[in-house]
């Protein structure tokens, strides 16, 4: 496909939130549609005569506004799945498709693009621009969304209506992993993929973390995956999907999902 | 063995190179600057000196009506006078083979013997003029070249009055004119105005001189004072017409060899201050980032028992690196410079050998200030480098913190975007920073306004000057005063349309304790072609009774209007008269004082006399004119406005290109140097944030404007400034070329300005996108799993 067109396509404004956040009450059960997939995607990484495989053919396909959890030991692949779903890493053989987009042979342009209208991200580590208070930290992105919701609303929304003029230097780690996710969410993203969310986090901190992410899932009907190294967290999945050794090793689908609050670890 | 600190050091210097060589680079260009002017301000000096020495370069002068040779006994006897060189000085009208218009020629007679005596002629090529012969005549060698002429050239000279052919037989150089102007000049016309040196009996025979002299010099004791020899001279030369005598620091090819020298000095200090300012500011930044990355290694190395001299030692090392690469560069680069600024002396400053030569003491020098501001850029940032607590270095740097600045309140500010308040917000979070990096950029600027200044000025000036005030076309030096029928004769060549007479009296003015040798002109008060004019430039009538003076004349005075200044003919009767001061005129060129003409020759009672006269020329027969010029008896020189002014522009075009190109060279650098670096270290201090901003979908484009945004704000900022310090050090410099030849005024045009700013946006540019392009190769992957 022409590279041109395909920015095009991937520049229109997705309508499909009102929608998804219809469908994925009713749709549940059901398998939903998937929006994102990857075919046999296999990474390696070459380190001089070393060949790394961190990724050996994966295939799988997340449907909107399905809750995911991605398990797996250190060194199995998942950041590198999630990076190469997320537009940020290519594979080094394999196909991955955002709807009717096949990300794979995206240029860095368009791929730059679709993180920026449909990929929410959310890191171990925040990311946060240190000059900035949290809601500037907000608007940066709903700046430039197509749709944005209102910046203090998001912040609102998990929480941080009274720290919204606070640096990040002035804010705790689980408040400044609520900007990032605050910042992930504004612009209504159609994905949300968190790397390890909590992971720097304290038991409370990271509660209230799950508790927004899964509130953010239910309401705006986010497709969300979430890699974690703590297999509690998989209760509050649709389906959690484990990884070793750069293969999916087993899949499984939850009927009904945990609430955050009635986790324990 | 290379001890593993050292490796680090490489190590950092090559991780670094980019912006190393930056600071490097700058570090180049001062030393640079300051090795070019410094060492030809030494060859020049010494080429002088050497000459002058060697070629008996006389202490004193002096001019006069006419004296006999036996005078000389007495002016020998002066105590303190050790040689004395009694002369006949001729100006005459020639006519050149191959030059349209006349030229004017000095005469000067050669002793008998002509490698003795004082102002010794180098002869360059060919012989000494045979004794006794008239038609014989040793050309300077500068005239010569600029028209073709060789020993064998035939030239036209009126000798008092008849006209000769003279033969050159010898090319020559001398002391007395390594400056060669005609005389009222500023430039060298070596096409129209040349030194020709012929038999002492042959010039005695023309000029009706025998056994006389009319033109001194004379060498003094080295310990004497001049003052009272010159005064001694004075009385003793009184009663033969002579003119006030006068030092070397009134001889005119001395007077703009010492001028010149004193301006290369004045140069040769601020300008590689500039860049050795800056280069230490580069140089501390550099130093400043390197210590904040390798804190860990600081803390490691201090963990392992390496004290807290060797560290310090370690990146005083860099700096030190960092400034050799620079004076190694800039020496080579100074010396290559140097050399192509005593080529161009060449063409102005005629010397036997004017030799290039890079002193050791230069190149010292060079060194020595390169060190010191090596170890200014260093001192701090090693200080804080060796108080670093190992324990403390061994944690991350604390988070940057930041605050929302004062300036948010101001109404206007509110409404900016997130990416605008990410650049002001890092702007204010390190107002040093930035101000020092205005300051290096406006430092650029204001290199580019000062190093096209005197350009500026001097087209300010030719057009005041010969707009404003000498409006004529030509102006005619008779030999001898004359009547009013001289003047009605030129009136009648063909091509005059207009001729005005003038009386030319050289004069001493005295006010209070003041006292001052010039020239007294009698122009008619119905004259247009030669105006007085007020500090706007608009005509001033020539008041009927009283002097008006130049204004650097009545400052040189002390003098202003009302005073009331004694005058004392040198020529003639010698008369003493006072006259009033009623008016001053702002001419940029030159010292005179005025007087109505007719007024002028009552006060002398010399009814109708004149010294030449102005010409207004109908250039379709400026031909035929010249031609009947060249033939006119009792004509002593012939100045061509036009083409005067041609040379003034040649000279000024030819250096005015080299000076750009060198000055945009060098403050390109300096821009390149600061914006460079500041994003080089933006770049490595806030990469993590970059990248980030790269994963939520900012494409690359975007990413650059925020990390551009600092510096092209600053940049912007910094234009002005230096616009500002620019004219500030231009207005500064505005003494230095306030002379008694010549005054430069304050001008800058605006092309000056157009082109700082057009420089200095493009060279910033440049940076930026040298930087930019590592915006693409930031990891986006690494930066996820680094916690800030
Ligand atoms: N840039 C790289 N170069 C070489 N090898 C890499 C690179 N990035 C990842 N790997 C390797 O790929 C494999 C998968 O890495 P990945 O980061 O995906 O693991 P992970 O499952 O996220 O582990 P963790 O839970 O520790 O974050 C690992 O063996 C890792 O060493
Ligand atoms: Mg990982």
């Amino acid at each position: 496909m022409p590279r041109a067109r395909l920015a095009r396509r991937m520049s229109r404004k997705q309508p499909s939130i009102a929608r998804l956040n219809t469908s994925t009450q009713t749709t549940l059960a059901t398998r939903p549609s998937a929006i994102l997939a990857g075919r046999n995607v296999s990474k390696v990484y070459r380190l001089g005569d070393v060949e790394v495989h961190a990724l050996r053919g994966v295939s799988l396909e997340l449907g909107a506004g399905e809750f995911v959890v991605l398990l797996g030991a250190s060194g199995s692949g998942k950041s590198t799945l999630l990076n190469i779903l997320g537009g940020l890493d290519v594979p080094t053989s394999g196909e991955v498709r955002y709807r009717d987009h096949v990300l794979t042979t995206a240029t860095d342009r368009e791929l730059t693009r679709y993180r920026r209208e449909h990929v929410g991200f959310v890191f171990q580590f925040f990311n946060l621009l240190p000059s900035l208070t949290a809601l500037e930290n907000v608007e940066l992105v709903t700046e430039i969304a197509a749709n944005p919701l209102p910046a203090a609303d998001v912040l609102g929304r998990v929480g941080l209506a009274d720290r919204l003029r606070h640096f990040p230097a002035q804010l705790s780690g689980g408040e400044q992993q609520r900007v990032a996710i605050a910042r992930a969410l504004a612009k209504r993203p159609d994905i949300l993929l968190c790397d390890e969310p909590t992971g720097s986090l304290d038991y409370p901190t990271g509660k209230v973390v799950l508790e927004v992410l899964e509130r953010a899932n239910r309401d705006l009907g986010t497709l969300t995956v979430v890699i974690t190294h703590n297999a509690a967290i998989a209760a509050m999945a649709d389906r959690v999907i484990r990884i070793s050794s750069g293969e999916i090793v087993d899949v499984q689908h939850h009927a009904t999902r945990a609430r955050p609050e009635d986790l324990s670890w | 063995m290379v001890s593993a600190l050292h490796r680090a050091l490489l190590r950092d210097l090559w991780h670094l190179r980019g912006q190393v060589a930056a600071a490097a680079l700058v570090t180049a260009c001062g030393i640079a600057a300051f090795v070019t002017m410094l060492s030809a301000y030494r060859s020049l000096e010494r080429a002088r000196d050497d000459y002058y020495a060697d070629y008996r370069f006389a202490d004193a002068f002096a001019q006069l009506q006419r004296a006999p040779m036996s005078l000389g006994a007495a002016l020998a006897r002066i105590p303190g006078v050790t040689e004395i060189d009694r002369r006949i000085v001729e100006d005459v009208s020639l006519d050149v083979p191959g030059l349209a218009e006349p030229a004017t020629g000095r005469l000067i007679s050669l002793p008998a013997d002509p490698s003795s005596g004082l102002n010794r002629l180098f002869l360059r090529e060919g012989r000494w003029p045979r004794p006794g012969r008239a038609d014989e005549a040793v050309a300077s060698e500068a005239f010569a070249r600029a028209d073709g002429l060789a020993p064998g050239s035939r030239i036209g000279a009126i000798l008092n009055g008849r006209w000769e052919e003279l033969r050159i037989v010898g090319l020559a150089l001398s002391p007395e004119y390594v400056y060669e102007v005609a005389p009222g000049m500023l430039f060298p016309d070596n096409r129209r105005f040349g030194v020709l040196w012929m038999d002492r009996d042959a010039l005695a025979g023309a000029f009706g001189l025998k056994g006389a002299f009319n033109d001194l010099a004379l060498r003094t004791a080295a310990a004497s004072s001049l003052e009272p020899i010159i005064g001694a001279v004075d009385r003793l030369l009184e009663p033969f017409g002579g003119l006030r005598a006068y030092g070397r620091a009134d001889q005119t090819s001395n007077r703009f060899l010492d001028d010149e020298l004193s301006e290369i000095g004045v140069h040769a200090t601020y300008v590689p201050a500039i860049f050795l300012g800056v280069s230490a500011f580069l140089i501390y930044m550099l130093l400043a980032r390197l210590v904040a990355t390798e804190r860990g290694q600081i803390a490691l190395l201090k963990a392992f028992g390496y004290t807290n001299a060797r560290i310090g030692l370690h990146f005083a090392e860099f700096a030190l690196a960092v400034v050799t690469l620079g004076s190694i560069g800039g020496i080579a680069l100074g010396a290559y410079f140097g050399a192509g600024l005593v080529g161009i002396y060449r063409d102005y400053f005629h010397f036997p050998v004017l030799r290039f030569e890079l002193s050791a003491t230069v190149v010292g020098a060079a060194a020595l200030i390169a060190l010191g501001s090596a170890l200014v850029a260093a001192s701090t940032t090693v200080r804080r480098a060796v108080r670093l607590p190992p324990a403390e270095a061994m944690r991350p740097e604390p988070p940057k913190r930041y605050r929302t600045g004062r300036w948010e309140a101001v109404h206007a500010l509110r409404r900016i975007g997130p990416s605008a308040r990410v650049v002001l917000r890092n702007i204010a979070r390190r107002p040093w920073r930035a101000t020092l990096s205005v300051i290096g950029i406006a430092a650029a600027v204001a290199t580019l306004v000062v190093g096209r200044y005197a350009f500026d000025a001097v087209d300010e000036l030719v057009v005041a000057h010969f707009q404003s005030v000498e409006r004529e076309d030509a102006i005619v030096n008779l030999r001898r005063v004359g009547g009013a029928a001289a003047v009605g004769s030129l009136a009648r060549l063909p091509g005059v349309l207009r001729a005005e007479p003038f009386r030319s009296v050289p004069v001493e003015l005295r006010f209070a304790h003041r006292h001052k040798r010039s020239v007294l002109l009698g122009i008619p008060g119905s004259g247009t072609l030669h105006r007085l004019i007020d500090a706007q430039r608009r005509p001033i009538g020539m008041p009927p009774a009283g002097i008006v003076l130049t204004r650097k004349l009545a400052e040189m005075l002390g003098a202003r209007p009302g005073s009331r200044v004694q005058i004392e003919q040198l020529d003639g009767k010698r008369l003493r008269f006072t006259e009033p001061i009623v008016g001053v005129s702002d001419e940029p060129l030159g010292v005179a004082g005025y007087m109505d003409a007719h007024t002028l020759s009552q006060v002398l009672h010399d009814e109708g006399a004149v010294s030449g006269a102005l010409l207004q020329i109908d250039a379709a027969h400026r031909m035929a004119l010249f031609r009947a010029l060249e033939r006119t008896p009792r004509i002593a020189g012939v100045t061509i406005r036009a083409a005067a002014l041609q040379t003034i522009r040649e000279v000024m075009d030819r250096s005015f290109l080299l000076m750009t190109v060198v000055m945009t060279a060098f403050a390109s650098v300096l821009v390149v140097g600061v914006v460079y670096n500041s994003a080089r270290i933006a770049l490595s201090e806030r990469g993590n944030e970059l990248a980030s901003l790269r994963v939520l979908g900012f494409q690359r484009g975007e990413v650059a404007r925020l990390l551009l945004g600092e510096q092209a704000l600053l940049t912007v900022v910094a234009i002005p400034v230096g616009l500002g310090i620019g004219s500030v050090l231009c207005r500064l410099l505005v003494p230095v070329f306030d002379r008694e030849l010549f005054r430069l005024p304050y001008v800058l045009s605006a092309r000056t300005y157009a082109l700082a700013t057009l420089v200095t946006l493009a060279a910033a540019a440049v940076s930026g996108l040298l930087v930019a392009r590592r915006i693409d190769r930031l990891d986006l992957i690494a930066v996820l799993k680094t916690r800030e």
